[in-house]
């Protein structure tokens, strides 16, 4: 029997194992959208394309597996590019299915065609155009084997009309081999025996863990080398939740925003394992002074990473669970000849006085509501298991250094990019996939209001996302450099005319609360949480509270300026 | 800083040259020469790219290279021994009172005259960089009006010891 395009295309996504899709239609796509009902797939109607790219993407943070976003052609391609991209950075598997006009008319500058595969070729980690029915199964399939396989990322594949609408016989290939891509795992044993020869050795091992730990699942395993081996543990942005905050081997972030323990651990360490993180430069401040006196070893999927930035000493190209398994495997027994507590005592006794010295801290107050303070109760409120999305800025260290997250894709945040406008839309796409979770994001002022429409989303699917806008009536990061750097002059970071964020939620049917004193955080963010509603929050906080410590742009981790 | 010829087999597919422009644009490398033709597998080509940089930049084109999707092999001929040729062809203003010292020229570098003008000969010729490089600084003080370059190719020698 012959099935069209559209429902080859349904058939795919069924054996792919997805559920849920987020979308908006247009004429390119109709085909699929009339097919769509005939199957059990939950669609997730958004109010704007940049919505569904980042609720998908949101979707496969919490989850680990891969998110689909379908969209039309042209001006609805174009709207995902933002989220393509912010994908792309932080290594998230999505699959993009976007329409396309009909193959005859490709080229032609017909109504809403647009290059998307052109366009998005940088952005992606694969796309593809499909210019054959019979190729159309095949293309799905290594589209979802490419977004979750090796380093993950975002791939799309756009479909034109034309094929939607022609018929073929389905037949799902069994599996996928390429002979131009073979992403590599297992690490190469001589360099994992001289890790652990390294580990053994050194009297001040710091691990720098990212997000590869948990794209690739090595939460436990983490905690297992950290833990019989007593290395302290910091991680990237994208790196939080693998390691448990609550943990006393946890140093916090490190970088531009990261704690003081954390980069003067680096800074002194005499080893450092860089573990699925790449180096970016929020994390490294000034390169060339980057952990100057350790021997650094560097564990990631993508060669790429590996001496990219810095030059590591001992390079292991593998999957972090491998990799660490195997570690784990060769410092099996070494506890009878080496006496770890005791040669790490030191070291951890001086990350202790570093800790203490230095915590991360906020002047607080009975007048004005401080960010930090609202974080805080957040994290005390959700006992560190909420799920927690962030916008872009303030809101999104504080949040970084606030809450302690108890475990792995439990924070959602666009890193590599710093997309505002990501929060809110990646908080609906995690309460899809965790109905039964609670999911707040963590807002600013300015970052909610560049996909405050998909209110309508979150009301329309009954979805209990928690939107607290840390609301200081600034753009408040840029606020905060221009205060630091550039003669506290305010060009443009001031959001003096805002809408009425309560009267905004009740206006889209969700539930809107305020608050202007200290004492009322608690009581209200109870409330908000135990209502089964789409809920915002307008916490105004202190107008020009600063994130600190912070590391100036280019200077080195030692040099932070602190409260 | 040195040069590097890089020999990439590729998918031949839509987009794959693209990709490869796009990827040396959009992280600053550059790109001296570079060559795409079929090879004897209908769905497989062949590219010669000449590059410049220091180690670090040449081990993250290649890196690069590997990891785009339709890349099936990379391989730096530059560490290699390898057999490099270029084509190039020159029209050369050609008075007559130059003439004989041009086609002397042509006889030592061993190029052909494809083609005569009035005032001018077209000269094909055959060798690696170096050679066209010294060929064209030679002719230079003539007038080279026109010329066309096919870039590097090369192979990897049968012998490496
Ligand atoms: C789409 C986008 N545009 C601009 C920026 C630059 N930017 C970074 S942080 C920031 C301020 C964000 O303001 P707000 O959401 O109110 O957060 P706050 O820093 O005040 O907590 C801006 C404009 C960005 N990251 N993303
Ligand atoms: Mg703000």
């Amino acid at each position: 029997m012959e099935l069209t395009g559209a429902q080859i295309l349904m058939e795919c996504l069924k054996l792919e194992g997805v559920t849920t899709i987020f979308g908006f239609p247009g004429g390119a796509v109709i085909d699929i959208y009339h097919e769509l009902p005939n199957y059990p797939f939950k669609h997730v109607l958004v109010r704007h394309e940049q919505g569904a790219i980042h609720a998908a993407d949101g979707y496969a943070r919490a989850t680990g597996q891969v998110g689909v976003c379908l969209v039309t052609s042209g001006p609805g391609a174009t709207n995902t590019v933002t989220g393509i991209a912010t994908a792309y950075m932080d290594s998230i598997p999505v699959v993009i299915l976007t329409g396309q006009v009909p193959t005859p008319l490709i080229g032609n500058d017909a109504f809403q065609e647009v290059d998307i595969v052109g366009i998005t070729r940088p952005c992606t980690k694969h796309n593809t155009l499909v210019k054959d029915i019979h190729k159309l199964a095949y293309t799905i399939k290594q589209a979802f084997y490419l977004a979750r396989s090796g380093r993950p990322g975002p791939v799309l594949v756009d479909l034109p009309k034309d094929i939607m609408q022609a018929k073929a016989k389905f037949i799902y290939p069994d599996d996928i081999s390429m002979r131009s891509y073979n992403p590599h795992c297992d690490p190469h044993p001589k360099q994992i025996s001289r890790v652990a020869k390294l580990i053994q050795k050194a009297q001040r091992p710091v691990i720098y863990s990212g997000g590869g730990v948990i794209s690739a699942d090595a939460h436990e395993e983490l905690v297992t080398l950290a833990h019989r081996r007593h290395i302290p543990v910091t991680s990237t942005l994208m790196g939080l939740g693998a390691f448990p905050g609550n943990d006393p081997l946890w140093l916090g972030m490190l970088g531009m925003h990261g704690t003081y323990a954390a980069n003067m651990a680096v800074n002194n360490a005499d080893l450092v394992l860089a573990i699925g993180a790449r180096f970016d430069d929020r994390v490294t401040g000034k390169v060339s002074t980057f952990a100057p006196k350790a021997t650094l070893v560097h564990i990631d999927i993508d060669p790429t990473s590996i001496q990219k930035n810095v030059s590591v000493h001992v390079p292991i190209v593998a999957d972090c669970k491998s990799a660490l398994t195997a570690l784990n495997e060769a410092l099996k027994g070494t506890a009878k000849d080496v006496d770890y507590p005791a040669i790490r005592k030191d070291w951890l006794d001086q990350i202790s006085v570093w800790n203490e010295a230095q915590p991360l801290k906020y002047k607080p107050s009975s007048k004005t509501v401080k960010p930090q303070f609202v974080v805080e109760k957040i994290y005390e409120l959700t006992k560190g298991e909420a799920i927690i999305t962030t916008e872009v800025g303030q809101n999104q260290m504080w949040a970084a250094q606030f809450y302690k997250f108890h475990r792995p894709k439990s924070f959602l945040s666009s890193g590599g990019l710093g997309t505002m406008g990501y929060g809110f839309p990646a908080a609906i796409g995690a309460q899809m996939a965790f109905p039964d979770r609670l999911v707040i994001d963590i807002a600013g002022d300015g970052s909610i209001q560049m996909n405050i429409q998909e209110l309508a989303t979150a009301v329309c699917q009954k979805l209990p996302v928690k939107i607290i806008i840390l609301n200081n009536g600034y753009l408040g990061m840029v606020r905060q450099w221009q205060e630091l750097f550039y003669d506290r002059c305010y060009s443009e970071t001031c959001m003096e005319a805002q809408p009425d964020f309560v009267k905004l939620a009740e206006a889209y049917g969700a539930v809107g609360f305020r608050i202007t004193k200290p004492k009322d955080v608690e009581p209200v963010l109870k409330k908000a949480f135990a209502i089964n509603n789409t809920v915002i929050v307008d916490v105004r906080v202190e107008r020009e509270e600063n994130v600190y410590p912070m590391v100036p742009a280019g200077a080195s981790l030692a040099d932070m300026l602190l409260v | 800083m040195h040069r590097h010829i890089l020999s990439v087999t590729v998918e031949n597919e839509p987009g794959v040259l693209s990709r490869v422009a796009g990827l040396f644009s959009g992280r600053g490398f550059n790109i001296e020469s570079l060559n795409v033709a079929p090879t004897l597998e209908p769905d497989v080509s062949h590219m010669t790219i000449t590059t410049i940089g220091d180690d670090a930049i040449i081990e993250q084109i290649v890196k690069q290279l590997r990891k785009l999707i339709t890349v099936i092999k990379v391989v730096d001929l530059t560490e290699h021994k390898a057999v490099q040729r270029e084509m190039a062809l020159m029209k050369v203003l050609a008075e007559d009172r130059n003439r004989a010292e041009i086609l002397r020229i042509v006889d030592i570098f061993r190029c052909k005259v494809v083609d005569v003008g009035h005032g001018d000969l077209t000269l094909e010729a055959i060798g690696d960089f170096g050679k066209i490089q010294a060929l064209i600084n030679l002719l230079t003080r003539f007038g080279i009006k026109e010329i066309a370059r096919t870039g590097t190719v090369a192979l990897k020698r049968a012998m490496q010891d």
